[in-house]
């Protein structure tokens, strides 16, 4: 029997999945917390101690890992025009799994620069201008960055025409700057994966030995990759399908967590109306975007202050009188799991917001422009309505009875016609959480990977 | 010599994307580096491309006959962006309704254009006044700096 161990260093738990390769099937799954300040491998240990003791001592064919412990990949992004260059920067990070803390736009200001020493990011990812165009403010950008006191390493993909330029101020003033493609070599041109690869590079080469999870290496091949990668690839390779299976075509995955809602598109959401004109930054055919302020735990409040009670109340089944010392309770008992159906109840609603508000943020919209000819409709972003699979991922769409009417909140509402959700997608749910693992085993093999993914998610409607 | 760059587009609420692709292949014919920001563009939108792209002039279509609102303040918000003099053009259906050429070129011309063109004008005139134009300022030193 050829075996496959698939790890994640989450931030609050590490998980393990067990697969026979042979078989195409999980054979284990266990999970322990994650130890990052002591010893990633105690809680390694742990974890694999939990699995069944037939799969403990057996050799692995391989053993592949991904994180998000010590606080994932924290980066800050710098561009020249926020809706043009910035906007392709911080795309591009959220591709490459990070967690963009802040984007910067124009010439930083000193307060600016004190502002990135202050969140001393993992990498700092610098653009602006296209290729040929504006170098001014890239060479500035680069200059304020030699003089700081960061030491992370800087992805130059900007104006190729003084690339070189931009690496040797940098390197002048000790710092590491690697050089890629530029995010936009042209206006409203994208060109996201250079600096992806390039990042995610930096995260398997420096990243990791910064974070002391180095350690982990001893145990695995190597951790290959930031955790929302590993589901945006997940999904990608389940979309796309393999060499020789054919793939489930557009997709959206949808991945509510504890203090963050992720939402992963891939497809390229072109307008499918007639009339309908396209606007704005294209954007990336595997689309991620982070909602750094929908978490059904550690940001339950914030739900609240976003969305309201009376969003919260719609959504719930019963009354709730002490709704905002409930959500108290949870934005502080982060590991806390519902045991009667109040509690499920209210997490049925808190994560049917979290998903409307997400979606709502990723999905495209159509604007209606009058002028002396009529009526005419303009669409930004992506038109997702024909997606044909959402699929839902986290612990609430295993553990809750109503997972499937959660994940409906990210359809398309009659109430809300120019947004562009899907109409009537296949529902699924990641119930055995082997997205990540999906990811991880497509890097070797990706057929097997694919069957696993279609045979283990579980779908709700015909 | 690098090509010089210029962004164009058409402004406002406005699809006519005819012109727009032949003043475009016209332009790349004749050297240009042309930023195509398309139609229902506002100018914000131009504005943004020239910056990102250090363009040395910006052309504006506007074939709706709304061009005398549309673009109000179109010199003003470039120098608040920073682009200061950048050669402003301006052409296609500006007006409705008979009004005096004459008439309405001044009034461009006052809102901080440097050329004006009317209906039907043939894109070798526009390409030609705009390569005198650059020539002319890059002597003068002008121009959106690179």
């Amino acid at each position: 029997m050829s075996s496959a161990l698939l790890i994640d260093f989450g931030s609050t738990y590490t998980k393990i999945v067990a697969v026979d390769l042979d078989r195409e099937e999980i054979t284990g799954y266990a999970q322990s917390c994650t130890t990052v300040q002591t010893d990633i491998m105690i809680g390694l240990r742990h974890a694999l101690a939990l699995l069944p003791s037939s799969l403990r001592n057996v050799p692995y064919a391989c053993k592949l890992s991904s994180s998000s412990a010590a606080g994932g990949l924290g980066m800050v992004t710098i561009g020249l025009i926020p809706e043009l260059s910035a906007e392709a920067a911080r795309r591009s990070a959220l591709g490459a799994g990070a967690k963009v803390i802040k984007v910067f736009s124009f010439k930083l200001a000193d307060k600016e620069l004190r502002e990135i020493e202050g969140i001393n990011p993992d990498i700092v990812l610098l653009a602006g201008g296209i290729d040929g165009g504006n170098t001014e403010v890239i060479l500035a950008n680069a200059q304020k960055l030699a003089q700081s006191r960061l030491t992370c390493p800087v992805v130059v993909a900007g104006n190729k025409a003084v690339a070189d330029e931009v690496c040797g101020i940098l390197q002048a003033g000790g710092k590491v700057p690697l050089a890629t493609e530029n995010v936009m070599p042209d206006v409203n041109v994208l060109n996201v994966d250079p600096a992806r690869t390039m990042i995610r590079k930096v995260f398997i080469e420096r990243i990791i030995a910064a974070k002391g999870l180095k350690k982990a290496e001893e145990f695995v091949e190597g951790i290959l990759m930031p955790t929302p990668t590993a589901v945006l690839k997940a999904g990608q390779i389940l979309a796309a399908g393999t060499a020789s299976e054919k793939g489930m075509g557009d997709l959206v995955v949808v991945d509510i967590g504890g203090a963050t809602t992720d939402v992963h598109s891939v497809g390229w959401g072109s307008p499918v109306q007639a009339g309908v004109v396209r606007k704005g930054l294209p954007e990336p055919y595997a689309k991620r975007t982070v909602e750094g302020d929908l978490g059904i735990r550690y940001n339950a409040e914030s739900i609240l202050k976003l969305c309201g009670a009376e969003a919260i109340r719609q959504n719930a089944s019963l009354p709730h009188p002490d709704l905002g010392k409930k959500l108290e309770c949870l934005s502080r008992d982060v590991g806390f799991v519902p045991d009667n159906p109040e509690d499920q109840d209210l997490d049925f609603a808190l994560a049917s917001c979290a998903v409307q508000a997400a979606m709502e943020r990723h999905a495209g919209s159509i604007e209606t422009l009058w002028g002396p000819q009529g009526q005419y409709f303009i669409q930004h972003g992506k038109d997702l309505t024909p997606v044909e699979q959402v699929i839902g991922t986290g612990g609430i769409f295993i553990h809750h009875p109503r997972a499937d009417g959660i994940l409906r909140k990210a359809l398309y509402d009659p109430g809300q016609p120019f947004s562009l959700r899907p109409r009537s997608p296949n529902l699924y749910t990641d119930a055995h959480y082997c997205l990540f693992a999906v990811g991880l085993l497509a890097e070797r093999y990706p057929d097997i990977a694919f069957r696993i993914a279609r045979k283990y998610l579980k779908k709700w409607n015909d | 010599m690098t090509r010089p760059t210029v962004v164009l587009g058409v402004l406002g609420v406005d699809a006519h994307v005819v012109g727009n692709k032949i003043m475009a292949h016209a332009l790349e014919g004749a050297g240009f580096k042309v930023v195509n920001i398309g139609t229902f563009s506002s100018q914000e939108d131009f504005i943004r491309a020239a910056i990102e792209s250090a363009a040395e002039a910006i052309l504006v279509g506007s074939l709706c006959g709304h061009g005398e609102m549309e673009c109000r303040n179109f010199r003003e918000n470039c120098i608040e962006a920073g682009l200061g003099n950048i050669h402003l053009v301006v052409g296609g259906n500006l007006v409705i309704g008979r009004q005096q050429w004459e008439e309405v070129e001044k009034s461009f011309l006052e809102m901080g254009f440097n050329r004006v063109y009317p209906p039907g004008v043939s894109p070798k005139k526009v390409i030609d006044d705009l390569q005198k134009d650059l020539k002319n300022r890059g002597a003068q030193g002008a121009g959106s700096k690179k």
